[in-house]
Formats: structure tokens, C-alpha cells, sequence
């Protein structure tokens, strides 16, 4: 094996565990699943929408149906208690995998979303007002930046943008002139889906703390791919979701620091959340399941149980290792095209993401001529409006990379620009 | 790999490239908006009709977007010239696609449609169906 051909993980063993890898494309989409026209090999670069699922975590939500479906934290049954060390221990495995102190800081939500809302709800209408200040950035993703405008228009709080610079990273001069006296919370993308920057989390975070703000740290492109430490970045909060790191859809993450999540209101109501309920009032649970309310998503929880074990085996600093691989070779490839423009910073500094233009093709006919050439990538503005009308473009195409990705497939992609390219020319 | 794009055959790129009756008319009948979010797709169409107001005369349009949805509107806008205002009522998706002869992916119906919709649009609000203060602007979605 030559150096060009070495990855810092076993890709072929990996990609053995994914069998969506296998199928073909190409034919009809009004059925799901592979039938008689689909005919060419599935090149799947859209990852930091959603993950594929190795079989280990499938076959992780199969043993839970069954072989112990039940309820949680309310039968005295035996299913119901093997559910609920299990539901209660993904939340041990999350708590270690980020670094925070233990379940109690662990709040299951459905997704990256959800969980800033419960911040946005449970904190920010709690505590915002008029004469506050809430920093965010122009590279946010719109779960962040709409669930803060809403909030900051009912609270009457001021929403502030740190700009971003050519290369799409954070003007940390701005960003010192926002941050002041009147800052309570600065919440911040850890690493941006459209642009691929990795934002100094760590500096920001002690800018807010150096005026008593809070920050909270979207980590939904960041927690899947790398390793983070709640402890080193010292965040407030920190939200990510299952479905982009190998794990099933309809569970999210918000960690929260013990004593902030104490003082905080439940945001939802309802069964699993309260102690002691009469017809006058009711007492709340135990962290984290005061912010759980309702059956949780049990099945999921353990699949993310599983998901993270999966990447573990493979360890974090490989998989970051393996990103930053594919992120630099697809750069350099696009890169050679004068007419291909891609946003964000330079290929040897950048989350597992490239986004870009080609001159004269919208992005949504690149993603259906690629999508010809079997190659899925994502086309849009990837919940980023704001964004996208700083770059001025009114889209973008975004080709995203995960642990069973090779130089091969991004090759593929390329030779797909290349034809759009010509086609339009 | 891939045989190429099917839904990019010559036609659509032709007039992507070199749209037909482009620009507005100096004095239509009626002129109408329209945007297709997903894209990004805008277009305005601009319709002059015979002396009986019936027969569509001219049309032309302006907008920018995808290929598909700007390449449409640019086969309508010959495509409509002589048919009346009820013909025009009677133009469904399938009319559109047939006339773009390729197969247009479920994600692209509705930057295909968009130009037809507001031409469309236009003409409702133009024979008095159509509240144009809840019409402002056509939207195509999935």
C-alpha cells in the first residue's frame, strides 16, 4: 500500500458494517429501496444531513423490541427495569463520551433543535429583557439563529451577529466589541455545515464568561467527527444529534452545567418529569429527567448507546484524522477549477465539509446531474438563509464526509462537477 | 458511472442559455410574480392579449434560478402564444413536463411548474378570480 492509499481507520472494514453502502441508484424514487433500475453504485456524501447506520446499532434497536420493550421508569415488571438501565445508562455512555460530569447534565431531546429551544424557553424567557444582549454569528445554523430571534423579539433582548471574514471565519474583533456588560448568553455553531469553519469555541466562551454571559455551543457538526470535551471548552451548554453520528433519528443531546440546569423551569410538561402531583401543584424530578417529559424515544436512546460505542472503537481523533483527509483532498480537487468557488476556510483548516459554486450551474441542477452520476450531496442553503445572502449566493452545493468515505468517491464527485461543468459551459 | 443527465437534455440547456422572449412587455395586459423557494427560482411573466382580450399575443418573462425552472418558462412563453385564457386555466403539471420531454424528479416539480403558475396566477387575478392582495406573489412548493 502506498502512502496515497493509507487512511488513519479501516475503511473496508468499516464501510462492511453499512449495508446501505452496497445498494444502487438511479431508477425510480416513488418506491423505497433498491429495485431493477437502479443500477449504479451509491456514492453517499451528504453526512452532515444525516449518517448512514452500521449494523451493530440496528441491530441494537431489534434486541430492544425484542427481547425487552417496555416502558421506562414505570413498571416494577422486569422489562420495564432492564428498559430503564439501559435508557438510564446511554445517558452515563453520552456523559463520558463528552467529558461532563454524569447523567444528571445529560438531557435526552429529539434532536439538536430541540434542545436549543429548551435552553431558549426554559432559560431565555426566564431570564432575558429588555437591555440584554444575546451574541450569536452569521455563519449559524437557523435552530440556532431563529429559535434566538424569536426568543430575543418576546423578551426584548438584542440579537448581535459576529461577522465572519473572507474566509469565513469569525471576526474575533467584532466579536470582543460585542461581547459586553450586557451579554447573557453567546451562543455559537462549533463547526458551521455550510462553511466548514471550526469556530474557537474555547476563546469565545471565555469572552462570555469574562462578562458573566453563558455560552452555548451547537456541536452538530462538531461532537460526530472529532472529540469534545465539555470540560476543555468549559461550555454552559452544548447541543448535538444521533442521526449525524451513526445513530438513529429522534434523539438529540443537550448537556448543561448541574447548577444551570438546577435553577432552570422544566420546559415540557407532563408524566416522567414530576415527584409529587395534587390538583393544586406538583414537584419536579431529578436531573436530567426533569427536562424529560413524556415516554422518551427509549429504543433510540440505546441505539445512540450503541452508535457511540461504534465510533469509539474506532476512536475520535481517527475519525477527525480521517475527515480532515477527505476535506483536503476534496478541496484541492474542486479547488483546480477556476470556475468552481468554494466557501470557507482553506482545505487543511476545516470541519469534514465542502461547500461550493460552480459559475452559471444553480446548485440544485449540480445535485440532479450528480445525483445521475450516483453521487447524493446536499444542494440548498442548508438552513443557513442568512448566510447564504452574506455569501450571495442563493444556494450552495455541499459535499459531506464520514468514516466510510474514500478519496474514490470524492474522485467520483469531481468527475460529476466536471460533466456539469462541460454541460454548461 | 452515471450516462450523463437525462433531465438536461439540449432543449432545456438551450434555453437555459438562451432564454426566449426574455425582458417585459411595454404594456401587458397583465404581469405576474413568482418564486419558487427551494431554488431560489423567481419569474415574472408578462402577457398582451388580442383586441377580444381572449387570445394571448405575446409573452415574455424575467427571473433567474435553476435551469429547469428558467428554461420552462422560456418554452412557455412560446408555447402560449395563440392559446386563450381558458386553455391556459387548463395546463397541468403534466402539460409542463411533457413539454420540457424529459423526466422531471419530484424534489424539480416545482421549479418546473413555477412560469405556469404565474401565468396562470396572473390570469385569474387578471379576469377578476383571484384577490391579487392574497395573490401578491405565486409560491410553488412540493
Amino acid at each position: 500500500m502506498s502512502t496515497q492509499d493509507a487512511y488513519p481507520i479501516d475503511v473496508e472494514a468499516i464501510r462492511a458494517d453499512f449495508p446501505v453502502l452496497d445498494r444502487n441508484v438511479g431508477g425510480d424514487v416513488t418506491t423505497p429501496g433498491e429495485g431493477e433500475d437502479d443500477t449504479e453504485p451509491l456514492v453517499y456524501l451528504d453526512n452532515a444531513a444525516t449518517s448512514q447506520t452500521p449494523k451493530a446499532v440496528v441491530d441494537s434497536i431489534v434486541d430492544y423490541y425484542y427481547s425487552y420493550n417496555a416502558n421506562v421508569h414505570r413498571g416494577i415488571h422486569q422489562l420495564s427495569q432492564e428498559a430503564s438501565v439501559a435508557y438510564e445508562e446511554a445517558h452515563d455512555t453520552v456523559a463520558d463520551f463528552i467529558g461532563a460530569d454524569g447523567r444528571e447534565e445529560i438531557i435526552f431531546t429529539k434532536n439538536t433543535t430541540e434542545a436549543m429551544n429548551l435552553v431558549a424557553y426554559a432559560w431565555g424567557l426566564a431570564e432575558l429583557g429588555e437591555g440584554d444582549s444575546v451574541v450569536t454569528t452569521q455563519m449559524e445554523h437557523h435552530a440556532s439563529l431563529v429559535t434566538w430571534q424569536q426568543i430575543c423579539k418576546r423578551t426584548g433582548a438584542e440579537l448581535r451577529f459576529i461577522e465572519i471574514d473572507d474566509e469565513g471565519r469569525l471576526d474575533m474583533e467584532h466579536a470582543a466589541e460585542l461581547i459586553d456588560d450586557s451579554t447573557e448568553m453567546v451562543s455559537l455553531v462549533h463547526i458551521s455545515n455550510a462553511l466548514g469553519t471550526i469556530n474557537p469555541v474555547e476563546k469565545i466562551t471565555e469572552m462570555a464568561h469574562e462578562v458573566d454571559a453563558y455560552s452555548f455551543v451547537d456541536g452538530a457538526q462538531s461532537v460526530p467527527t472529532r472529540p469534545v470535551d465539555v470540560g476543555e471548552i468549559d461550555a454552559d451548554f452544548l447541543a448535538f444529534s444521533s442521526h449525524k453520528m451513526l445513530g438513529p433519528t429522534g434523539i438529540g443531546v443537550l448537556y448543561g452545567k448541574e447548577h444551570l440546569l438546577e435553577s432552570m423551569q422544566p420546559y415540557l410538561y407532563g408524566g416522567d418529569m414530576i415527584r409529587k402531583v395534587t390538583y393544586e401543584d406538583s414537584t419536579w424530578e431529578d436531573l436530567p429527567w426533569k427536562f424529560e417529559a413524556g415516554t422518551p424515544s427509549i429504543a433510540q436512546a440505546i441505539a445512540l448507546d450503541a452508535a457511540i460505542e461504534y465510533l469509539e472503537d474506532i476512536g475520535m481523533a481517527n475519525v477527525q484524522a480521517h475527515e480532515e483527509l477527505l476535506a483536503e483532498y476534496a478541496y484541492d480537487q474542486l479547488n483546480r477549477y477556476d470556475d468552481v468557488t468554494i466557501y470557507g476556510p482553506p482545505g487543511d483548516d476545516r470541519g469534514g465539509l465542502v461547500g461550493f459554486n460552480v459559475d452559471g450551474v444553480h446548485a440544485h441542477d449540480l445535485s440532479s446531474i450528480l445525483n445521475d452520476f450516483a453521487v447524493a450531496i446536499r444542494a440548498g442553503d442548508h438552513c443557513t438563509q442568512p448566510l447564504h445572502d452574506t455569501l450571495g449566493a442563493a444556494a450552495s452545493a455541499r459535499a459531506s464526509f464520514y468514516v466510510y468515505n474514500t478519496r474514490e468517491e470524492i474522485d467520483a464527485l469531481v468527475e460529476a462537477v466536471d460533466d456539469a461543468r462541460q454541460l454548461f459551459a | 458511472m452515471g450516462t450523463g443527465s437525462d433531465m438536461y437534455r439540449q432543449q432545456i440547456l438551450d434555453h437555459y442559455k438562451s432564454p426566449r422572449n426574455y425582458g417585459e412587455l411595454e404594456d401587458p395586459d397583465f404581469s405576474h410574480t413568482g418564486e419558487n423557494p427551494s431554488c431560489g427560482d423567481t419569474i415574472q411573466m408578462d402577457v398582451k392579449l388580442d383586441e377580444d382580450n381572449e387570445e394571448i399575443e405575446y409573452v415574455s418573462f424575467t427571473g433567474d434560478g435553476c435551469a429547469i425552472s428558467q428554461a420552462s418558462a422560456s418554452m412557455l412563453s412560446e408555447r402560449l402564444v395563440g392559446m386563450t385564457l381558458a386553455e391556459l386555466e387548463d395546463l397541468e403539471t403534466d402539460d409542463i413536463t411533457d413539454m420540457l420531454g424529459v423526466t422531471i424528479s419530484p424534489m424539480r416539480i416545482p421549479c418546473a411548474v413555477l412560469g405556469n403558475q404565474v401565468a396562470k396566477d396572473g390570469a385569474k387575478i387578471y379576469q377578476g378570480e383571484l384577490d391579487p392582495e392574497d395573490y401578491g406573489e405565486t409560491i410553488t412548493e412540493e
